[in-house]
């Protein structure tokens, strides 16, 4: 808990630091007001005072001591309230004044203009709200006020516990689990965006993924981010990327998200629908919705959260510039390492003409040349002498062949008889009387009839 | 199938880790190195090929088309 301040410290603080402005601003009119409480040190008024030893404050310095112990409460500083909207008024400055209650009490309320313009929808007497701001005095009236920030329909209270509910179901059904999580790819060749086309979300990432790295192919299909279709339109979105990736090119990641809005305008992507949709893709998913503080069933469904559009495009793709550097490095690290390379082995071929053999290389190629010729007359001696061998003997069978021959034998008498087909007559009973035969000689053969045959000793 | 940039780029990167480790035999080293320098221009190529396609998907009927995506490649700076 915060030490209480006391008046003396407040005015104290006050003057050493100049006036500490709290942390709720007013319009200019109130402004003014302010720097005419400006309060001085404390000074007694009269002799009276001073015997009875008690202050007396003027108005404006009691209210700018109440306004300091109020507005600097931690609490009070941001606070949300439920309540029931009444007296609601909205004049051409643009502000908005409201009375929030409930059956035990009523809290004057003020929306400047600056945080209501982008209230989804306009306040109305009787409606419940659920109201986020700070606590501050309105001097002038002697008044506390709810600076409201944030305005949101009560009701919320019922998302929350539906969020909780599905968050938890789909939890348990594995949906979240870090195990099924894909690794995104390094370098997509195309990128699937599913969202809105015209919303400033879709030109940021574009222009980041262009500038980042642009050779690449974005893919959109534009879907209603918000409203009744769009949970469904965003679950189609993404099954027809994967359609297209398995039938027409394949898709390498897909960013699913929408810029930032109120929880009822990023609802779409707390369905259930959309969680499957995001669980079942076969292409890995980047969530992107909203802003940082946003986070929806979708981020936990996805493979990866980016907390913005644009940081899903920062994650998508990698910086060309920074790929260009490491492929810089790499080559010169890829050159340095062969001339090194090529040095070492320099060295050690200069070493090596540095001896004796490179020196004197004719000495090696005489020896070498010697051994030739001598293992030449070594071969051409082995090679005549079997030659000589071979000869001798071809002699030797040559005489003996000669001595076989039947020409020889022709040479001393005998004769031989053919039939005309040139085979040998060997017998009588090979032979018909009137069959020609053919007598060899040794000088020639004869053509002759046999007239009559008889076996010897018959 | 052509040579992805990522796995030139991994491929590129082990070539220059084994070189650097230097206890190859210089002919292998000489054609690790050569593979390097191409893998090194195909990179390169594969970056300045730079052709940023923007494409919206459009159903006709049933039918699944692409249709160029026009959108504001300016500076200029809007709120949702």
């Amino acid at each position: 808990m915060r030490r209480r301040r006391t008046l003396a410290d407040f005015l104290y603080f006050e003057e050493e630091t100049g006036a500490e402005e709290q942390s709720v601003e007013r319009s200019s009119p109130e402004a003014e007001n302010n720097m005419s409480t400006e309060v001085g040190p404390f000074i007694a008024n009269t002799e009276a005072e001073r015997r009875l030893d008690v202050h007396i404050f003027t108005v404006g310095e009691l209210t700018k001591y109440i306004k300091g112990m109020l507005e600097s409460d931690e609490l009070l500083g941001d606070v949300y309230v439920r309540g029931e909207v009444s007296n609601f008024r909205q004049p051409t400055s643009g502000h908005m004044y409201f009375t929030l209650k409930d059956e035990a009490a009523e809290l004057e309320c003020v929306m400047f203009r600056r945080e209501n313009a982008a209230l989804s929808f306009i306040p109305e007497d009787g409606m419940k709200v659920i109201a986020r701001g700070s606590i501050g005095v309105y001097e002038r009236r002697g008044r506390y006020e709810l600076y409201v920030k944030e305005l949101k329909k009560e009701g919320l209270g019922e998302l929350y516990l539906e969020f909780e509910r599905l968050k938890e179901k789909l939890r348990s059904e594995g949906l979240f689990d870090a195990a099924r999580k894909r690794p995104l790819p390094k370098f997509p060749r195309r990128i699937g965006i599913i969202t809105s086309p015209t919303g400033a979300a879709i030109r940021d990432m574009l222009k980041i993924i262009g500038k980042r790295y642009p050779n690449v192919h974005v893919l959109i299909s534009p879907v209603k981010v918000q409203g009744e279709e769009a949970p469904l339109e965003i679950a189609d979105a993404i099954k027809l990327m994967n359609h297209v990736s398995e039938t027409l090119y394949p898709i390498d990641v897909l960013i699913v998200g929408r810029g930032g809005g109120s929880i009822e305008e990023l609802w779409a992507f707390n369905e259930e629908v959309v969680a499957r949709a995001i669980y079942e893709s076969k292409i890995p998913i980047i969530s992107a919705v909203g802003h940082e503080i946003d986070f929806t069933i979708a981020d936990f469904a996805a493979d990866r959260r980016a907390a913005t559009p644009s940081e899903a495009a920062e994650i998508v793709v990698p910086d060309m510039r920074e790929l260009k550097k490491r492929l810089e490095t790499l080559e010169i690290r890829l050159r340095q390492s062969v001339l090194k390379k090529l040095e070492v082995y320099k060295k050690r071929l200069e070493s090596v003409e540095r001896s004796t053999v490179f020196r004197k290389p004719t000495e090696k190629l005489d020896k070498y040349r010697q051994q030739v010729d001598e293992l030449k007359s070594r071969m051409l001696a082995a090679l005549s002498h079997h030659l000589k061998l071979k000869k001798s003997m071809l002699q030797g069978v040559a005489g003996k062949l000669d001595a076989l021959s039947p020409l020889a034998v022709l040479g001393r008498g005998f004769s031989a008889c053919l039939r005309l087909d040139g085979s040998v007559v060997r017998s009588v009973e090979d032979v018909s009387v009137g069959d020609a035969v053919r007598i060899l000689l040794s000088d020639g053969e004869l053509l002759v009839e046999v007239k009559s045959k008889s076996r010897r000793g018959a | 199938m052509e040579l992805s940039f990522e796995d030139a780029l991994r491929r590129l990167e082990e070539i220059v880790e084994l070189l650097e480790q230097g206890d190859l035999p210089l002919e292998e080293a000489l054609k690790l190195f050569e593979e390097g320098i191409v893998l090194c221009r195909f990179c390169n190529k594969k970056l300045d090929e730079a052709e940023y396609r923007v494409e919206m998907l459009v159903n006709e009927g049933g039918e699944v088309k692409t249709e160029k995506f026009e959108w504001d490649r300016g500076g200029r700076q809007e709120t949702d």
